[in-house]
C-alpha cells in the first residue's frame, strides 16, 4: 500500500530515516556481520592472532557431542513450553470467553503475568522449589516426591518449563480469547439448534476457527522458548545441573564469555540466526495469507 | 451463553478461578515471604500467610539492599537505573520509529524501500542471538557502563516502526492534501497534525515497550560492570544466587516485589491500551 499524497523534499527524508538506520547499521548489522566473519576464524583468548580457517569451526560443531545435547535439550524444552503453554491457554481462554462478559475483572486478572521479567519469573518458581525453604518443595516431600532441581536434570527442566510458561501464558491467552470473541455468535448459535453439544461446537467449529491464531502463536512460542527465555534460566540453573537445561542460546553466551571460544560461539550465532530468520519468514507468509483470506 | 446449563457455568467458573489462583500462588508466596522475618523464613514450612516485617523489610532493602557486605546497591538506586533505562528505550524508541515511519510513508526517495528492509531486518536479530560481536561494538565505543549503553542499541526497532506506518497509511489523504493546499510544511503537518493523530498508538507502544525495557536481563547483565549502573531485574537475579549462602530469603522477596511493582501495575492500569500495543505490533 502506498500513499497518493506525498511532499517533495530532497532531504528531509534522509534525516528522518537517518537516526533508526545509523543505529540499524551499527548494532544490528556490523555484529551480525562480525558474528560471520568470527565464525570463520580461530582466536587467540583476548584478541591476539586470529587465523582463517573456513568452516572448522562449523564442521568441529558438528562433531560436538556437547552441541548436539543442547540442540536436544532445546529441542525438548521449545516442544514443552510451546505445547503446555499452548494448552492451558486455551483451556482458560475458552473457559473464560462465555463467562467474561458477566466478570471481565478475570481478564485483568491474567494479563499481569506477561509484565513479571523472566529473570524474575526464574526467581520466583526457584523460591517455591527451593529444595531447603520452598512450600513446593515441602508438600511434594509430604507425598512421597523428592524434589531438587538442584541436583537432578529432569526436574530442573521441568522446573524451567514450568517458570517459561507461566511467563508466557497471558500473552497466548489474550490472542486466544481475542480469535474467540471473533468467531460469529451465529455459527456456534446454528451448531446448538442442530443439537451439537458443547463439546463437539468446540472440536468442529470453535477449533478448526482458531487454528489460524494457533498456529501463530505456535511460532511465537517457539521463538520466545528459544530466545526469550535466556532470563529463566540464567535466574534458576544456569544451564545446569550438568548443562540438563543449557538451551542454544545460553551455550551460546556460555562458550563466548565464559568459555572465551569466539569462533565457536560466533558459529553457534550464526546457526541461530539462520534458525530465527526461518521462523520470522514462517511467521510472515503464514500472516500475509491470513490477510487475504 | 448459548444455552442455560447452569453446571456447564460453574464449571467454567471453576477451571478459571482455579487458573487464576495457580497463577497468582507464586506471587502471593513472594509478597508473605517478604512480610516475615529472616528466622521466620528459616524453618520449614514456611507461613502461608503474611507476617508482621512488612515495613522493616522493604526499609531495608530500599535503602540498604542485601547489606552486611554480600554486596548489592541500594534497591532505591537499581529502580532508578532500571527506571532510567524503561522510559530511555520506550521513549527512544517511538522518537525514531515515528519519524522513520514518516519518512517511509509521505516520501518517495531514492533507496526507501531498501531502507524499509533494513529496518525489517533487524525484526530478525534479536540481541541474544548476536550477544558477542554486540557486546564487542559497545566496548569499542566506549559505551560499557553507561546509561547510553544500556538505552542505545535497543531501540532500534523494526515492530514500531511497522505500527506507524501501518496507522499513518491509514490517515486520510484529504488531511496531507488540505495540509500542503494551506501552505505547511512537511514537519508542520508532522507535529500539528499526524502527531496529534498519533497519540493512541503512541500510548499503546510505550507500554509494551516500557515492560521491555524494564525487564531487560542479558544486555545490562553485559555491559555494566559497576553497581551504580545494575537494574533491578539483575539485581535480584545475581542476590538469588547468593541466597542458599546468606539465607535472607525475606529481603530477596522484597527486591522481587519491588522488581515486579511498576511493570505490572503499568499492564494493570492501561490495559486497554496493553492489550491494543500487543495485538497490533502483530498484525
Amino acid at each position: 500500500m502506498e500513499k497518493r499524497v506525498t511532499f517533495n523534499e530532497r532531504w528531509l527524508p534522509y534525516l528522518l530515516v537517518g537516526p533508526q538506520i545509523i543505529i540499524t547499521l551499527v548494532f544490528f548489522f556490523w555484529p551480525s556481520g562480525q558474528a560471520i566473519w568470527q565464525s570463520v576464524l580461530i582466536e587467540d583468548a583476548f584478541g591476539g592472532n586470529s587465523k582463517f580457517v573456513w568452516f572448522d569451526n562449523f564442521i568441529h560443531l558438528f562433531n560436538d557431542s556437547d552441541y548436539y545435547a543442547s540442540v536436544r535439550v532445546t529441542v525438548v524444552f521449545s516442544f514443552l513450553v510451546a505445547a503446555i503453554g499452548l494448552a492451558l491457554s486455551l483451556l482458560l481462554a475458552v473457559m473464560a470467553d462465555r463467562v467474561i462478559r458477566g466478570a471481565t475483572g478475570y481478564k485483568a486478572f491474567l494479563v499481569w503475568p506477561y509484565a513479571v521479567a523472566p529473570a524474575v519469573a526464574g526467581v520466583l518458581w526457584g523460591f517455591l522449589f527451593n529444595p531447603s525453604v520452598g512450600i513446593v518443595a515441602w508438600m511434594l516431600q509430604g507425598i512421597g516426591i523428592e524434589f531438587n532441581y538442584v541436583t537432578n536434570g529432569n526436574q530442573a527442566l521441568l522446573l524451567v518449563v514450568i517458570a517459561a510458561v507461566w511467563n508466557q501464558i497471558s500473552y497466548n491467552f489474550l490472542f486466544f480469547l481475542a480469535g474467540l470473541q471473533s468467531i460469529p455468535k451465529s455459527l456456534i448459535e446454528a451448531a446448538a439448534i442442530d443439537g451439537a453439544g458443547p463439546g463437539r461446537r468446540f472440536w468442529d467449529i470453535i477449533f478448526p476457527l482458531l487454528s489460524p491464531v494457533g498456529f501463530f502463536l505456535l511460532v511465537v512460542n517457539i521463538i520466545y522458548a528459544f530466545f526469550g527465555t535466556f532470563g529463566v534460566i540464567d535466574a534458576l540453573t544456569k544451564g545446569g545441573p550438568a548443562k540438563a537445561t543449557e538451551i542454544l542460546v545460553f551455550k551460546v553466551y556460555n562458550d563466548g564469555f565464559r568459555g572465551q571460544d569466539l569462533g565457536g560461539s560466533s558459529a553457534q550465532s550464526v546457526i541461530l540466526m539462520i534458525v530465527v530468520i526461518a521462523l520470522t519468514i514462517v511467521q510472515f507468509r503464514f500472516i500475509e495469507r491470513r490477510v487475504h483470506y | 451463553m448459548v444455552e442455560n446449563r447452569p453446571f456447564l457455568t460453574v464449571l467454567r467458573h471453576l477451571v478459571v478461578l482455579i487458573g487464576l489462583i495457580v497463577i497468582a500462588f507464586p506471587v502471593w508466596m513472594t509478597f508473605v515471604a517478604s512480610t516475615h522475618s529472616q528466622q521466620t523464613m528459616l524453618q520449614s514450612p514456611i507461613p502461608l500467610l503474611p507476617g508482621p516485617h512488612l515495613i522493616d523489610n522493604y526499609a531495608q532493602v530500599l535503602t540498604a539492599g542485601f547489606g552486611r557486605g554480600f554486596g548489592g546497591a541500594p534497591i532505591w538506586l537499581t529502580l532508578m537505573n532500571s527506571l532510567i533505562m524503561a522510559l530511555g528505550v520506550a521513549l527512544g524508541k517511538i522518537a525514531i520509529s515515528i519519524i522513520s515511519a514518516f519518512a517511509i510513508v509521505y516520501f518517495r526517495f531514492p533507496f526507501r524501500m531498501w531502507f524499509f528492509w533494513a529496518i525489517f531486518f533487524t525484526l530478525m536479530l534479536p540481541v541474544e542471538v548476536r550477544i558477542v560481536p554486540t557486546y564487542g561494538v559497545v566496548a569499542d565505543l566506549g559505551m560499557l557502563d553507561s546509561y547510553p549503553g544500556l538505552i542505545i542499541p535497543l531501540i532500534a526497532s523494526a515492530t514500531a516502526t511497522f505500527l506507524f506506518r501501518q496507522f499513518f497509511l491509514s490517515v486520510p489523504d484529504e488531511l496531507t492534501e488540505a495540509a500542503r493546499v494551506d501552505g505547511a510544511s512537511p514537519m508542520r503537518f508532522f507535529w500539528d497534525i499526524l502527531l496529534p493523530m498519533s497519540r493512541t498508538s503512541i500510548a499503546a507502544m510505550f507500554v509494551i515497550q516500557f515492560i521491555y525495557g524494564w525487564n531487560q536481563y542479558l544486555w545490562p547483565l553485559l555491559i555494566t560492570t559497576k553497581e551504580s549502573y545494575y537494574t533491578v531485574v539483575m539485581t535480584v537475579s545475581r542476590q538469588a544466587n547468593v541466597v542458599d549462602s546468606v539465607p535472607s530469603w525475606n529481603l530477596l522477596m522484597a527486591m522481587a516485589m519491588l522488581a515486579m511493582l511498576p511493570p505490572v501495575l503499568i499492564v494493570i492500569f492501561m490495559q486497554r491500551q496493553f492489550v491494543r500495543g500487543l495485538v497490533e505490533v502483530e498484525k
